[in-house]
């Protein structure tokens, strides 16, 4: 394809979408296809067209996640602006006719607060865009980004503009996104690799997953966008090897962008060259580590090596190597489109654009949401996904994954950006929300995240492996009911070595979990310790304690 | 499939890998898929034809949660502990498979991206969700049904 036919493409699809009736767009992405079964629902809804006698005129197809995770399968009905959830194959009729009194208590309209009070960018095409046709993302304005910079822009200009965007990875640590790719462009090599970063292994969190299952296309584009502002011609998606389907979308995705020449020896016709590989994760979550994830590109151990050097002068086989997460890639198109002083306008000064947030727990909507930077931790929870329950009371919010913290009920008014958070003690991370009620016992909660970190801690450095046993141990030890005080000291003890000494950020991390709900939560630990007693009333295997 | 056509299938995953160390992991997920699991003869092979020292593959094969080196049960459930799951009840899920199914082959994952229907187990590669224990022991009795 050519940029001629780019354009033409894009009309001659966008024409017929819009001479359409209707578009039923059935969420395909992980929750809804795999566990709640919307791929028969996508077939009951085939069936109603033909008996209806639609064809031509209503269409199905799958879409990206429609947020609602919490009550899948969810359905959009694209001319009617809703979004409906719960549904099943015996609604198959009412939505091809557009009965809508069908679907009472079971309706989300775009205006109403779920998603009116959303900004997405990320995740735009979420219900718009079928994440199996590339001609789909092509009529919503996809590879417009590309296009752009190689038919306008020079490398430099490409640096700039997300420089100017203010952008900050979202993989956890926030680093300027302009910048890193500035390290890289700087590299005089004649091999340079850009790597996507879709491990994904924080639990809790299913943010990239969804966008790569959603919309795979978006990150194709932003990746190859990286590889001409850095200059290189290889790239790779490193995927967690438990999303398989995620694996699929990105496969079908890379075959349908090189038969078009999106990908390939000359994208667009031009002298550009860019290919991208798959790799798959077996299974290890230290494997996000930017060196770990690329020794295991080149088939070894996941484990990490000392930084600096840092992958933009030395990564995959030695040679200078952009590494980006998933929506950081994401990010990319919209802005190269829309300018970067339309995406610097949200967010806050240190914090610009949007941020996805996989929510989860005790919550009212649990799904996806993307909020700009800085959006109150209460306005996400509450006004845009519901609140908790009725019968529950909101305890903490848990950010992040096993290297992040707690944000608990008084700190709910928190500005949601990397720094707000940081002042008390916790973190973006990656962008999981878990919410728990008074039912669930933090300091079992810290132990949980402290097996998980133990379980997973590759053994190279000896902080880490054995201080996540020390403190496994502790936690352990206090909820059973024969800590005691001097206990929590050598927590604390444990968690500075660990921090100053670890070869990682896992090791580094590692103790955040602990010290943030020892820090707002330390009554349950001093209740546990002098009372034998669980204030949450759900863990202790009380037998154990009475043998105290 | 018999054993001369996985042979072959392997030998030609290799192939298009140019035979390099390289694709070590490639390698050892299609053997995987194609056998089931990584059995020392299997690894000593993949060893020779990609030139690698015998321990750099078995510290690789066992490096890896996904990969398996005993052969599987004839039952698998993989009990997702992630935070969302493990904070809604997963724990008592783990315990009605060692009461009430032993034979089962039970593993704990971390997270399978569906938090929103959580608990969830995957019980012989079909996802059960939202579950408790009773509703658990209803879904596996139906799966075992012939
Ligand atoms: C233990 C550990 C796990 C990580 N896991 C991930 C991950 O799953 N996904 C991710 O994008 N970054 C992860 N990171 C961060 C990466 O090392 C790296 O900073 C990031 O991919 C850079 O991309 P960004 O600048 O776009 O954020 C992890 C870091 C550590 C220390
Ligand atoms: S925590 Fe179980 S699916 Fe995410």
């Amino acid at each position: 394809m050519n940029i001629e036919e780019l354009i033409e493409t894009e009309q001659q699809e966008r024409e017929r979408q819009a001479g359409l009736r209707n578009r039923i767009l059935c969420c395909s992405v992980a929750g809804c296809t795999a566990a709640a079964g919307s791929a028969a629902i996508r077939g009951s809804i085939e069936a109603a067209i033909q008996e209806q006698g639609l064809p031509g005129e209503v269409e199905v197809c799958g879409t990206g996640c429609l947020g609602l995770c919490g009550h899948a399968p969810c359905v959009r009905s694209a001319n009617l602006n809703e979004t409906y959830h719960d549904v099943t194959a015996a609604d198959a009729p009412y939505l091809v006719r557009g009965d809508r009194s069908r679907f009472e208590g079971r309706t989300v309209r775009d205006t109403d607060a779920f998603y009116a009070g959303q900004c997405r960018v990320v995740l735009e095409n979420a219900g718009r865009v079928d994440p199996e046709r590339v001609l789909d993302y092509i009529a919503a304005g996809g590879y417009k980004g590309l296009l752009k910079v190689i038919s306008e822009m020079t490398p430099f200009e490409v640096v700039e503009e997300i420089k100017k965007s203010g952008l900050r990875g979202r993989g956890g640590a926030g680093y300027p996104t302009g910048l890193k790719w500035e390290l890289v462009a700087r590299q005089e090599s004649p091999v340079k690799y850009v790597i996507c970063n879709a491990d994904e292994g924080d639990p809790g969190a299913f943010m990239d997953r969804s966008v790569l299952e959603g919309d795979p296309h978006r990150v194709l584009e932003g990746m190859a966008i990286a590889a001409f502002a850095v200059g290189a011609t290889q790239g790779y998606i490193y995927v967690r090897g438990e999303s398989p389907l995620a694996v699929e979308r990105v496969r079908t995705a890379i075959r349908q962008a090189e038969r078009e020449g999106l990908l390939g020896n000359r994208v667009l016709d031009h002298n550009f060259q860019f290919r991208i590989d798959v790799r798959i994760g077996a299974g290890a979550y230290v494997c996000g580590e930017e060196t770990a994830l690329i020794a295991s590109i080149e088939g070894q151990r996941g484990t990490p090596r000392p930084r600096p050097p840092y992958p933009p002068e030395k990564g995959l086989w030695g040679a200078p190597t952009l590494i980006n997460n998933v929506e950081t890639f994401a990010n990319i198109a919209p802005i190269i489109r829309k300018g970067s002083a339309w995406y610097a306008s949200m967010g806050t000064a240190a914090s610009r654009g949007t941020k996805v947030y996989a929510l989860a727990g005790r919550i009212a909507k649990p799904g996806l949401v993307e909020v700009p930077m800085g959006t109150p931790l209460r306005t996400i929870l509450f006004d845009i996904a519901g609140g908790v329950p009725a019968g529950y009371a909101f305890k903490a919010a848990q950010t992040g994954g096993p290297a992040a913290g707690c944000i608990p009920a008084q700190h709910l008014d928190v500005p949601m950006e990397y720094e707000s958070l940081q002042a008390i003690g916790s973190m973006i991370g990656s962008g999981g929300l878990i919410v728990v009620d008074n039912s669930v016992c933090m300091v079992d909660l810290a132990r949980f995240f402290m097996e998980f970190c133990m379980d997973e801690s590759c053994g190279k450095c000896i902080p880490c492996r054995a201080g996540t046993v020390q403190m496994h141990d502790t936690l352990d030890r206090i909820i059973k009911g024969r800590g005691s005080e001097a206990d929590l000291d050598l927590l604390a003890e444990l968690a500075g070595l660990m921090r100053a000494t670890s070869l990682c950020g896992l090791g580094m991390a590692a103790p955040n979990p602990v010290m943030s709900t020892l820090r707002h939560f330390k009554d349950e630990y001093l209740a546990h310790i002098h009372e034998h007693r669980c204030l949450a009333g759900s863990c202790t295997p009380r037998e154990e304690v009475a043998l105290v | 499939m018999t054993d001369t056509d996985r042979a072959q299938r392997l030998e030609r995953v290799m192939a298009r890998h140019g035979y390099s160390g390289d694709s070590l992991i490639e390698v050892l997920h299609s053997a995987q898929s194609l056998y089931g699991y990584l059995s020392p003869k299997l690894l000593a092979l993949v060893a020779t034809k990609l030139k690698l020292p015998p321990s750099r593959v078995v510290g690789v094969a066992t490096f890896y949660h996904l990969f398996a080196l005993a052969p599987k049960a004839p039952h698998q459930a993989m009990v997702c502990m992630g935070t969302a799951c493990h904070t809604a009840g997963a724990p008592e899920l783990a315990r009605v498979f060692h009461d009430y199914f032993p034979d089962w082959q039970v593993k704990v994952g971390r997270c399978v991206g569906c938090c929103g229907l959580a608990p969830m187990v995957i019980c012989d590669g079909k996802p059960q969700i939202r579950l408790t224990p009773e509703k658990l022991i209803r879904q596996v009795e139906d799966l075992l049904q012939p």
